[in-house]
């Protein structure tokens, strides 16, 4: 057997490298998606009172550390069995629009798309952020203010753009929103709406041009899984979970994500820190499903704000009875849940009730466990914990929303490798390739492995004897 | 100014939760004007998989928890002239260093995620970098020549630092720098 080693994955948010397996008669056989960090938060958790999980936890990610806040915070909800008041939730899922927001922005414009604007086989020292900004400044610039207007409305809510753990709170939030902070946030809605319809519009002219990247980039059949509201509407902060296969049909519907369990189960393979989790009906591994903004798209029905829903309704064309299945158009569901997220924070803003100062109840250990879930930038992120009578944490268990995709992103390199992959020769775009595969579903391997870090590529070749054929070495600058 | 007269910096991303790369980019529009004066050459960010030669300043975020991890910042040091502890995992180990307490951490918390919580080949991942019995900062490992703590420090402080080590000025960080 050969194998040909990328290692790591770059402009992804995290660690982690592809091993391509050959047949004898040369043939890409399979690719493996390989999480080579771990950090270990479900054991180093335990004894801590339950209260400091949504500022220990959201310190798995600072990408999506908001998503970590409010799946920690709902869980803890649970435990302290109140009812959030009102105001709170508003200003919970005001921020988590800053989050998406800023999330998708990253991954469109800091992480993918050099790519699309540099080229896929552009020089790789330059295919960057810096490289955007001067080859492309006024897009670059763009991106960077999108981004910013999610960081601070973030900033706005919680005090803080990072790990922003102070103000929330089991049963609510610290303190309220003043009118002074959203008028500055309503002030440069204006101009993000602007960015989001402009990239929106960039994006799908582009688009035109790349068939075959959407054709080999992942188009394959799975399930997809994400949060649905009572009416099957986009829904990122609560509601239930939603299943459907391939051809539109609902495999589970309306399930409240106390239980996920009896529908998800967690399979471990020895190559890689990132578990894998899968339907439990069809079993291991062919209960593959994919999540985040993809997924999200094809389970629901409506987004609920009118410009994303006129998009939504472009986008389940790509696809047959609404189901879209390039791993690929996960860029264009990215951008158009951006949209709706900049919908949302308009609603939200206008709503009076968000400025009333009852933000919190006064909380106490009621019950015993508590899980809480929403659908973070890349897909559902499951908190689940059990505390004792004095509210010290027993068990934690979390899955994240890359994790869910591993099994998803296992088949989508193998697609593209074996379609790009010419054993016995290795090329810088075929590298690219495999790596934008992945870069299409936007993993955050930090919250995934709970860890990250950095090693040198090496592409390694190696016959079914061990016998190193080719080897090569990104060039540093 | 040409690109050889600017100067070279590389970030490096060791067991942390990428928020000090993210407080990095919160600098927004000055990453702009920083652009006109450093070289990125090496980052997560980018796709440069080698660490490069004659690097001028480095800013590493995370704690060292695994051997990979270790033999990269040991690489990255000889390769350095100032290399920066950024954020408080790097300075301190931080939330990577909560395992440090139980006994034989590195097996505890890998039986508890892959064991425990696995309902199909419950094992603990071997064809992987394997984790150190600790979490380390960055100066338990090796000469690091400046520190900037913060969970993530902000971005006008990366900034700042940043700005004042290019032009050769002395870096007061008294009264500007916070853990947390």
């Amino acid at each position: 057997m050969k194998e040909i080693v990328i290692n790591p994955i770059t402009r992804i948010e995290g660690h982690a490298k592809v091993v391509i397996h050959l047949n004898d008669d040369a043939s890409v056989r399979d690719a493996r998606f390989q999480v080579t960090d771990f950090r270990g938060f479900e054991k180093f958790c335990e004894g801590r009172p339950y209260y400091e999980m949504p500022s220990i936890t959201s310190r798995s990610c600072g990408i999506c550390p908001v998503s970590h806040l409010l799946a920690s915070v709902k869980a803890c909800d649970q435990i302290v069995a109140v009812n959030v008041p009102t105001t709170a939730v508003l200003l919970r899922r005001l921020m988590h629009m800053g989050q998406i927001i800023q999330s998708h922005a990253l991954n469109f414009f800091h992480l993918s798309a050099p790519d699309f604007l540099l080229g896929m086989d552009a020089d790789p020292a330059t295919r960057n952020i810096f490289g955007l900004i001067a080859k492309e400044p006024e897009i670059a610039r763009q991106g960077i203010r999108l981004r910013k207007f999610g960081q601070e409305i973030i900033e706005n809510v919680a005090g803080k753009k990072i790990h922003s753990s102070e103000w929330v709170v089991p049963g609510g939030a610290k303190w309220p929103l003043t009118k002074q902070r959203a008028d500055y946030l309503l002030s440069n809605l204006p101009e993000a709406l602007t960015i989001t319809l402009k990239t929106i519009a960039m994006f799908k002219e582009w688009l035109s041009s790349c068939t075959e990247e959407v054709e080999t980039y992942g188009d394959f059949p799975s399930l997809y899984m994400g949060l649905v509201t009572a009416d099957g509407g986009l829904e990122l902060y609560d509601g239930n979970l939603r299943i459907v296969d391939n051809d539109g049909k609902t495999a589970v519907d309306h399930v409240n994500p106390d239980k996920y369990y009896d529908d998800i189960g967690e399979a471990v393979e020895p190559y890689s820190y990132m578990k894998f989790p899968y339907y439990k009906p069809l079993g291991y591994p062919d209960g593959m499903y994919r999540v985040g903004p993809l997924a999200r798209l094809n389970v629901c029905s409506h987004c609920d704000t009118p410009l994303a829903d006129q998009e939504l309704k472009e986008f389940k064309k790509l696809g047959k009875n609404g189901i879209v299945q390039s791993t690929f158009h996960y860029h264009y569901a990215r951008l158009i849940e951006a949209l709706f997220c900049v919908e949302k924070t308009k609603e939200l803003l206008s709503d009076p009730e968000i400025l009333s100062e009852r933000v919190c109840r006064r909380v106490y250990v009621n019950n015993y466990e508590g899980v809480g879930i929403a659908e973070a930038p890349r897909g559902t992120l499951i908190h689940h914990y059990k505390v004792d009578p004095q509210g010290m944490i027993q068990k934690v268990n979390m899955i994240i929303a890359t994790e869910h995709n591993n099994l998803a992103y296992n088949k989508a390199v193998t697609q593209v490798a074996q379609k790009y992959v010419k054993a016995e020769s290795l090329q810088e775009g075929m590298l690219n390739r495999v790596e934008a595969v992945i870069r299409s579903f936007d993993p955050c391997l930090s919250c995934a492995t709970h860890a990250v870090g950095q090693m040198p590529l090496e592409v390694q070749l190696i016959d079914s004897h061990g016998k190193l054929l080719d080897r090569k070495i990104r060039s540093p600058l | 100014m040409t690109s050889t007269s600017k100067v070279r910096v590389a970030t490096v991303w060791l067991s942390g939760c990428s928020g000090c790369h993210m407080s990095f980019l919160d600098q927004d529009e000055a990453l702009i004007d920083l652009a006109q004066q450093i070289q990125l050459v090496y980052s997560p960010i980018m796709d440069v998989k080698v660490f490069p030669e004659n690097v001028d300043v480095t800013l590493i975020e995370g704690a060292v928890a695994n051997e990979d991890q270790e033999e990269l910042l040991k690489f990255a040091r000889e390769r350095t002239k100032i290399l920066i502890s950024l954020g408080d995992c790097a300075v301190t180990g931080n939330v990577p260093g909560l395992r440090n307490g139980i006994t034989n951490s590195a097996d505890a918390v890998l039986k508890r995620a892959f064991v425990e919580t696995a309902d199909m080949n419950p094992q603990i991942p071997t064809d992987v970098p394997t984790l150190l019995p600790k979490a380390l900062p960055l100066h338990e490992v090796v000469k690091v020549d400046f520190y900037i703590p913060g969970c993530p420090p902000p971005a006008d402080l990366i900034n700042w630092v940043i700005s004042r080590l290019m032009r050769g000025l002395p870096v007061n960080m008294e009264g500007r720098s916070k853990f947390g």
